[in-house]
């Protein structure tokens, strides 16, 4: 059960200045020369209350270049170094609900088993506020895939527009609780129901359920070379999805020392599964459009028990031959 | 627009392409490249001031060549990648036809003499954006414009997006995908972005044709395109040689002239 | 190691190992034989067969080979791998004394208690023998748990048969039968082995299914002709397996390289049954 709490338009100032008195960094989406990117916000005013940032948060747990450790040469002996993790406590401000839930699917992966403590980290030092959608997109289908525009999953804090200005706050967890010890006075008790402003309508394009038992029986089907034809191999959809977390692993090295960096990589490129001996069990770019698709929406749900999607639509906006999962996906789940 | 998806018709339906490579509906207002298969379908081929996209990089894409003869609904840039890929070997007169739109018309062309032709009538068009940007970064000291790229470039992601879209960028084993050695990193830090730019924007040195595709591409907004159009044009001015001109070329960079300009030996 | 001490472990990070011998399988095949630097992680280190480790050149990257050694033997591992890419190359360049690194064990296990009182084939083609390696000395120090063993070992020339040492040890053994072969030209003067592809001397051998387990390795080609040469000779699907090769990075099941279907190869593999392997996609 969430606290309920209002905080004015001047209160959200008032409250990303005492995070960063506090020493956390405030993320969070920012409008720069026409693109929204998750950046540093020193005020209220910096940030972005209209549509998504192009690339995810992901960055802050999981980033596009880490050190995942270190080593020298001392005569014919190798000296290892453990490398930190440098997880700069960290507020993401004004992310949507389908960002906040993302943070989930990739939680999963480097949690199942093994923990990976670079991640664990970061997403400790994480503390995650987002804003609900008022308004959505032709790209977004957060109700496809089991989530909604106000869905509190994932947030530490949901803020909700006010009719009358300002934002309903839900505190719903510990680290959500830490940021109101913070700047106690910008949380006002509520007075009775709070009257949001509506969230945005998302009509479902497909059923996640229904698609993932059609997918069992469409492995060989042509629709993934037709939907794919157009596709030219790049990273782009991968590296801006919040969910996707499949990654390489790179040394960088002279003669006398190096390091091991952990590098985002997309199963749609190439080289992700050629072998050395040059077989490449996934040459054609439809049976790689097919993997990313199987995935996130069939593999993900049977292995970790949550999809590897949050259908907030990124990929579908970055990709430069526009294809739109939303539209793959309900082509995909029908018949 | 009439005339295009009657002629696509027409070349179905003869067999004469199996295959038309076009603009389509996309999401929203956007356009995407559409591929028709069979007459019925050329509907789904639309032509307006959104189609600005070069779909020539599906000229060199293996599923779509292996579907047999190709037409191609060309913008101008289109024609000029496709003489520079005849240039480069990597097209066959006999397995493209460029349905080309210039000011609206259609005009269908099967030789590389005809769309060279057609290619010398179009003026060159840097777009009124672009132009702000190059003047202004012309009028940078070598360091600020330093600055200016590496705060561009920081963006990067490596996803390639640009490589991808570039209709001149066919290479099976791209340079970047050589780990013998690792010639660029792969990673996307400082160094990284920075070789990987650079090594590209040479490697299309006299052979950008100057569509912007790239620069459109790229998910987070670097003008990637402005560092292939100055590569472009430092051959154009340094050998007369401008890319997507001809079919026909002597390459400036791998061809030695007796009376090239030697200004490095001294 | 407490919880939290294994939660704040660095687990990308390898034990170093030093190089303590090399063998030159054959053209381009070799074998390290490597120890802990480390005496305590030594001492702690187990693994069970069937199981890989990636294998550090450091400053070129890491690769992916099974453990070709037998857990029953403490105090180091072994590897086997052909000089390919990158990283085996780098590998192949090093010499004995040398540092590389090390992580694993990873990934499932040859089930031997549920291969006890069975007899086994090992059917092994060319630079695939390394993982049954480790297996089939594993068996053989645990004799006594399993009834026959056989050994059906081919690579294209005598040159290219790896273990050489080995071969001639078990063939020498009264408590295992061995038979190896060459492809038809492979062969040479003094050559006392059998002349066949592999597929064709398993036909000839013609191993009986009742009670038997099939351990079956080899460059798909070979692992494609054997297994209608075992099915003709009924053997179960659930009876015959394999271990797989793919492409990896992290394998921990993070990075997602060797995810193949629903299966991830570093985790629900490397060894599968054939009956789990045919509900995999053909992608690997």
């Amino acid at each position: 059960m969430s606290d309920k709490y209002i905080i004015s338009e001047s209160g959200v100032g008032s409250l990303i200045d005492a995070i960063g008195k506090s020493g956390r960094r405030v993320l969070g989406p920012k409008e720069v020369a026409e693109r929204i990117e998750i950046a540093e916000i020193k005020n209220a005013a910096q940030l972005a209350t209209k549509g998504q940032s192009i690339v995810s948060a992901k960055g802050t747990v999981f980033p596009k270049v880490e050190r995942l450790m270190k080593y020298k040469y001392e005569g014919k002996n190798i000296v290892l170094d453990d490398v930190d993790p440098n997880a700069a406590p960290t507020v993401l401000f004004g992310v949507r609900p389908c960002e906040a839930r993302a943070f989930h699917a990739l939680d999963v992966v480097f949690n199942w088993d093994y923990k990976d403590k670079f991640f664990n980290a970061r997403l400790a030092n994480t503390t995650v506020v987002a804003i609900g959608c008022t308004e959505a997109d032709a790209s977004c289908f957060c109700t496809s895939v089991g989530s909604r525009p106000d869905d509190p999953q994932g947030s530490d804090i949901l803020l909700s527009r006010l009719k009358s200005g300002g934002y309903l706050a839900e505190v719903n967890t510990d680290k959500g609780k830490a940021l109101v010890a913070l700047a106690k006075d910008v949380f006002q008790p509520l007075p009775g129901v709070a009257d949001l402003v509506p969230a945005a309508t998302v009509a479902p394009a497909f059923d996640a359920k229904v698609l993932e038992q059609k997918l069992a029986g469409k492995f060989d089907n042509p629709v993934w070379l037709e939907q794919s034809l157009r596709c030219l191999g790049c990273g782009a959809c991968a590296f801006v999805c919040p969910t996707c977390v499949c990654f390489s692993i790179e040394d960088e090295a002279d003669a006398r020392r190096g390091e091991r960096l952990r590098t985002w990589d997309s199963c749609g490129l190439r080289l992700f599964t050629l072998h050395a001996s040059g077989h490449n069990p996934r040459d054609k770019q439809s049976q790689r459009w097919r993997q990313r698709v199987y995935h996130k929406f069939a593999y993900y749900p049977d292995r970790f028990k949550t999809l590897g999607c949050v259908g907030c639509g990124k990929c579908s906006r970055a990709c430069p031959v526009d294809m739109n999962l939303k539209q793959h996906l309900a082509q995909a789940a029908e018949g | 627009m009439e005339a295009l998806r009657n002629k696509a018709k027409e070349l179905l339906a003869a067999g004469a392409v199996k295959v038309v490579i076009g603009y389509g509906q996309g999401t929203g207002d956007s356009r995407r490249p559409v591929f028709v298969h069979s007459a019925d379908k050329v509907t789904d081929l639309v032509f307006d001031k959104a189609c600005t996209q070069n779909l020539a990089t599906y000229l060199t894409k293996s599923e779509v060549r292996a579907m047999g003869r190709m037409a191609i609904v060309a913008v101008p840039s289109t024609l000029r990648s496709i003489l520079q890929l005849a240039a480069e070997k990597q097209l066959r007169e006999e397995n493209v036809v460029a349905l080309a739109m210039i000011d609206g018309v259609m005009k269908d062309l099967s030789t590389f003499d005809a769309i060279e032709e057609t290619v010398a009538t179009v003026p060159d068009a840097i777009s009124e954006a672009d132009q702000k940007v190059i003047d202004k970064l012309m009028a940078m000291s070598s360091s600020e414009r330093r600055a200016f790229w590496a705060d561009e470039l920081g963006r990067c992601v490596k996803c390639y997006a640009c490589r991808s879209s570039c209709p001149m960028c066919y290479c099976e084993r791209c340079t970047m995908d050589c780990n013998r050695p690792q010639w660029i990193p792969v990673a996307s830090h400082a160094i990284g972005n920075l070789e990987y730019h650079v090594v590209r924007a040479m490697h299309l040195a006299g052979r950008c044709v100057q569509c912007g595709t790239c620069g459109a591409a790229c998910p987070v907004g670097i003008p990637v395109h402005l560092l292939t159009f100055f590569a472009e044009g430092t051959v154009r001015r340094q050998f007369g040689q401008k890319g997507g001109a001809s079919a026909k070329l002597d390459y400036a960079m791998s061809t030695f002239k007796p009376d090239d300009k030697e200004q490095f030996i001294r | 190691m407490t919880a939290m001490e294994k939660d704040s472990q660095n687990i990308y990070k390898p034990y170093l190992m030093r190089i303590a011998a090399i063998t030159d399988e054959a053209p381009g095949v070799r074998t390290f034989r490597l120890e802990f630097t480390d005496a305590r992680e030594a001492e702690a280190f187990q693994f069970k067969t069937g199981q890989f480790g990636l294998y550090s050149a450091f400053g070129e990257g890491e690769c992916t080979f099974c453990i070709a050694s037998s857990p029953t033997r403490k105090g180091y591992i072994e590897c086997t791998f052909r000089e390919t890419g990158r990283v085996t190359s780098a590998l192949g360049d090093k010499d004995v004394g040398d540092i590389v690194g090390f992580r694993g064990p990873y990934g499932n296990v040859f089930p031997l208690e549920k291969w006890k009182g069975k007899n086994l084939i090992f059917v092994a083609g060319g630079i695939a023998l390394p993982p049954l390696r480790s297996v089939i000395w594993n068996c053989l120090d645990l004799r006594d748990w399993f009834k026959d063993i056989t050994v059906v070992y081919g690579a294209r020339t005598v040159n290219d048969l790896v273990y050489k040492h080995e071969l001639e040890e078990w063939g020498k053994r009264t408590d295992m039968k061995l038979v190896t072969t060459v492809d038809p030209g492979g062969e040479r003067p003094g050559w006392t082995g059998k002349v066949g592809f592999v597929p064709h001397i398993v036909e000839q051998i013609a191993p009986a299914a009742a009670n038997t387990v099939a351990i079956v390795c080899g460059p798909p080609i070979m692992i494609k002709l054997t297994l209608p040469v075992l099915a003709k000779l009924s053997f179960g699907k659930t009876e015959i397996y394999t271990t797989l090769e793919n492409r990896m990075k992290c394998g921990l099941g993070k990075c997602g390289r060797c995810n193949t279907g629903r299966s991830y190869v570093c985790k629900d593999g490397p060894v599968y049954t054939l009956a789990e392997l045919e509900k995999l996609p053909a992608e690997y």
